[in-house]
C-alpha cells in the first residue's frame, strides 16, 4: 500500500502548489477577461466576449508588431547562433563546458541590468555613437535608442544562450561515424551537412524557436528601455493595464490571446516540421 | 582548416559582444559621474565601493531579493525534489499530466503567467507584497528543480540499491544512507538554479510584489531619474559571486567524476 501511494505522497505539495498557483491563476484569467466592471465597484461575470473584439482591434498594431519582431529576433538567432553552436559542438574538444559557460555568462547580471547597460551603450552621446559623431562618420541627428533595430538588437543579445544551447545539444548528439559515412559515399562536405547534420540539427533549432520565440515576443523590458513610441509592444500594453490603468478585463483578454496565438505558432510549427522531418527520413 | 578558425573567430567575436555590456556595466561601477546620470566616462573612483550601502532604498531592494531568494529557492527545492524523484522512480496515473503542467510552466510567457497571478491574488482579495511575491517564485522555479533531480533519478544505478537492500538495510535506511547522498549534488544544483533565477526575475515579480522592491524592480523604477553607481558595485558583485560559485561546483563535479 505504501509502495502505491509513495508517488502520489511525492508529487502532491509541489504539485498542489503548481495547480493552484499556475493552472488556476490561468483559468482566472480566463475568466476575468469575460467580466465588467470597474476596480471601485468591483467585477461581475458576464460572459462579454466582445472585450475580445474590442481589445484586439484597439491593439491590433502592437499584437502584429510584437509577433514579428519575436519572428525576427528567432530568425537572428537562428543565423547567428547554429555556427557557434556548431563549432563548439565538433571543434570544441575539452574546452566545450568552458565555451558554453562564456554563452551563459550574461546569465550572471540581471536582465534589467544587462538592457540598461545596452540603453548606455547605445545612447545618443554614448561610447558607442559619440566617437562615430565625434569623426563625423554618423550625421548628428542618428540615433539608435528608439528605433525597431534597438529593440530587436536587445532581444536578441538577451535571448541568444537560449537558441545556442539547443542546437548544440541537438549537434553534439550526432554520432561523428554518421558523417563520416555520409564522406565515405561520396558525399561533398556540403552535401554531408545539408542531408545529414542539418536535418539532424532540427530539433535543436526549434526547441531554440520556443524557448526564444515565446519571450521576446511577449516581452515589454527591452521595448520599454531601447524602444520609442513607435516600437510599443504588446507586453508593455498588457503590463500598463494590469498595473496603471486597472483595467482587468481587457488586459487579461490581450494576455490570453497573445498566448494562445504562441501556443497555436508552437503547435503550428511542431506539425510543420516533425511531419517534413519525418518524411525526409523516410524518402532516403 | 581554414574554415575552422573562421567559425572559431566567429565564437570569439560573438562571445565578445555578449561580454560587452557586461564589461559597461563593471566598468561604470567605477567611473566618478558629476551629474545624477552615470552615463558618461569622467574618471577613475574606487568610492562607490566604499559607499555601497549609501543609498539605503536600493539596500532594502537588495535585502528583500536575498530574502526572497532563500525563502523560494528552500520551499521549490524541497517540492521539487518530491516531483522529480517520484516521475523519475516510479510509473503511476497522472505522471503525464504532471509532466505537461511542468513543460507548460517552463514555456509559458512569463508575462501571461505574472498577469493571471495578479488578476488570481486580486480576485481572492489578497494585497500583492512579499508573501504573493514568493508564492510566485516558488512556481516558476518548482518545474526547474524537478527537472534537474528527475535527470540524476533517472541515471541513478539501481544495482547500489540493491546491493543495501541484500546488506539487510530497510528500504527506509537504503533512502536515506544510500540514494539521498547521491541526489544531494542534484538538489543542490536545483536549488542554486532556483536561486539564481528568483534573484534576476523581473516580469513576474512585476506584477506580484505590490509595494514591495527588489533589486531588479528597484532599478527599474530609478532608471528614468538616474542610476547610482552603487547599481554597477552591486550587479558586479553579484555577477562575481556567481561566476565563482558557478566555477567552484562545476570543478568539484568534474573532480567528483574523473
Amino acid at each position: 500500500m505504501r509502495r502505491i501511494l509513495a508517488p502520489y505522497l511525492l508529487v502532491l505539495p509541489g504539485g498542489l502548489w503548481l495547480l493552484l498557483f499556475f493552472v488556476v491563476p490561468m483559468a482566472t484569467m480566463l475568466s476575468l477577461s469575460l467580466q465588467e466592471g470597474d476596480i471601485i465597484n468591483g467585477y461581475v461575470f458576464t460572459g462579454h466576449w466582445q472585450t475580445y473584439v474590442e481589445s484586439i482591434q484597439g491593439y491590433q498594431t502592437q499584437l502584429i508588431r510584437s509577433l514579428v519582431y519575436g519572428a525576427i529576433t528567432s530568425l537572428i538567432l537562428i543565423v547567428l547562433s547554429f555556427p557557434v553552436a556548431y563549432w563548439i559542438a565538433f571543434y570544441g574538444g575539452r574546452r566545450k563546458p568552458t565555451y558554453l559557460f562564456l554563452i551563459l555568462l550574461p546569465f550572471f547580471v540581471s536582465f534589467v541590468l544587462r538592457t540598461i547597460s545596452w540603453r548606455m551603450i547605445l545612447t545618443d552621446d554614448g561610447v558607442l555613437l559619440h566617437p562615430l559623431k565625434e569623426a563625423g562618420l554618423l550625421p548628428e541627428s542618428f540615433h539608435l535608442l528608439g528605433t525597431p533595430v534597438a529593440v530587436i538588437g536587445g532581444l536578441v543579445y538577451n535571448f541568444l544562450p537560449f537558441m545556442v544551447l539547443p542546437i548544440y545539444v541537438a549537434l553534439e548528439r550526432i554520432d561523428p561515424r554518421v558523417v563520416e559515412a555520409a564522406r565515405d559515399l561520396y558525399a561533398s562536405p556540403l552535401t554531408a551537412f545539408r542531408r545529414v547534420i542539418l536535418p539532424l540539427s532540427l530539433p535543436g533549432v526549434f526547441a531554440g524557436v520556443l524557448m526564444t520565440f515565446v519571450p521576446a515576443s511577449s516581452d515589454y523590458v527591452n521595448a520599454e528601455l531601447l524602444g520609442g513610441t513607435g516600437t510599443t509592444m504588446i507586453g508593455q500594453v498588457i503590463q500598463s493595464k494590469f498595473l496603471t490603468s486597472s483595467d482587468y478585463p481587457s488586459a487579461s483578454a490581450l494576455a490570453f490571446t497573445l498566448m494562445t496565438v504562441l501556443l497555436i505558432g508552437v503547435f503550428a510549427y511542431a506539425r510543420a516540421l516533425g511531419t517534413d522531418d519525418v518524411m525526409k527520413v523516410a524518402a532516403r | 582548416m581554414t574554415r575552422n578558425r573562421v567559425l572559431h573567430a566567429y565564437t570569439w567575436i560573438l562571445i565578445s559582444w555578449l561580454v560587452l555590456p557586461i564589461l559597461v556595466m563593471i566598468a561604470f561601477g567605477f567611473n566618478d559621474p558629476r551629474g545624477r546620470y552615470n552615463q558618461t566616462w569622467q574618471g577613475f573612483t574606487l568610492k562607490w565601493y566604499g559607499q555601497l550601502f549609501a543609498v539605503p532604498d536600493l539596500t532594502d531592494a537588495l535585502i528583500a531579493s536575498l530574502v526572497v531568494a532563500v525563502l523560494s529557492s528552500l520551499i521549490a527545492a524541497v517540492l521539487g525534489t518530491g516531483i522529480g524523484y517520484a516521475l523519475g522512480r516510479y510509473r503511476f496515473r497522472g505522471a503525464g499530466v504532471t509532466n505537461l503542467i511542468m513543460f507548460a510552466a517552463i514555456s509559458s510567457p512569463e508575462l501571461v503567467m505574472g498577469a493571471s497571478l495578479l488578476g488570481f491574488f486580486v480576485s481572492m482579495g489578497v494585497a500583492p507584497g512579499g508573501i504573493t511575491l514568493t508564492i510566485a517564485h516558488v512556481m516558476f522555479s518548482i518545474s526547474f528543480v524537478a527537472t534537474v533531480v528527475r535527470a540524476r533519478v533517472v541515471s541513478l544505478d539501481r544495482s547500489i540499491e540493491e546491493a543495501a537492500a541484500d546488506l539487510g538495510a530497510t528500504a527506509w535506511t537504503t533512502f536515506w544512507k544510500v540514494t539521498f547522498p547521491i541526489l544531494l549534488p542534484a538538489v543542490f544544483s536545483g536549488l542554486l538554479l532556483a536561486f539564481a533565477l528568483s534573484i534576476d526575475d523581473f516580469v513576474i515579480t512585476n506584477f506580484t510584489a505590490g509595494n514591495v522592491q527588489t533589486f531588479p524592480l528597484w532599478i527599474w523604477g530609478s532608471t528614468r531619474v538616474g542610476l547610482p553607481p552603487q547599481v554597477n558595485v552591486m550587479g558586479t558583485l553579484i555577477f562575481a559571486v556567481g561566476v565563482l560559485i558557478a566555477v567552484i561546483v562545476n570543478l568539484r563535479s568534474r573532480r567528483s567524476k574523473a
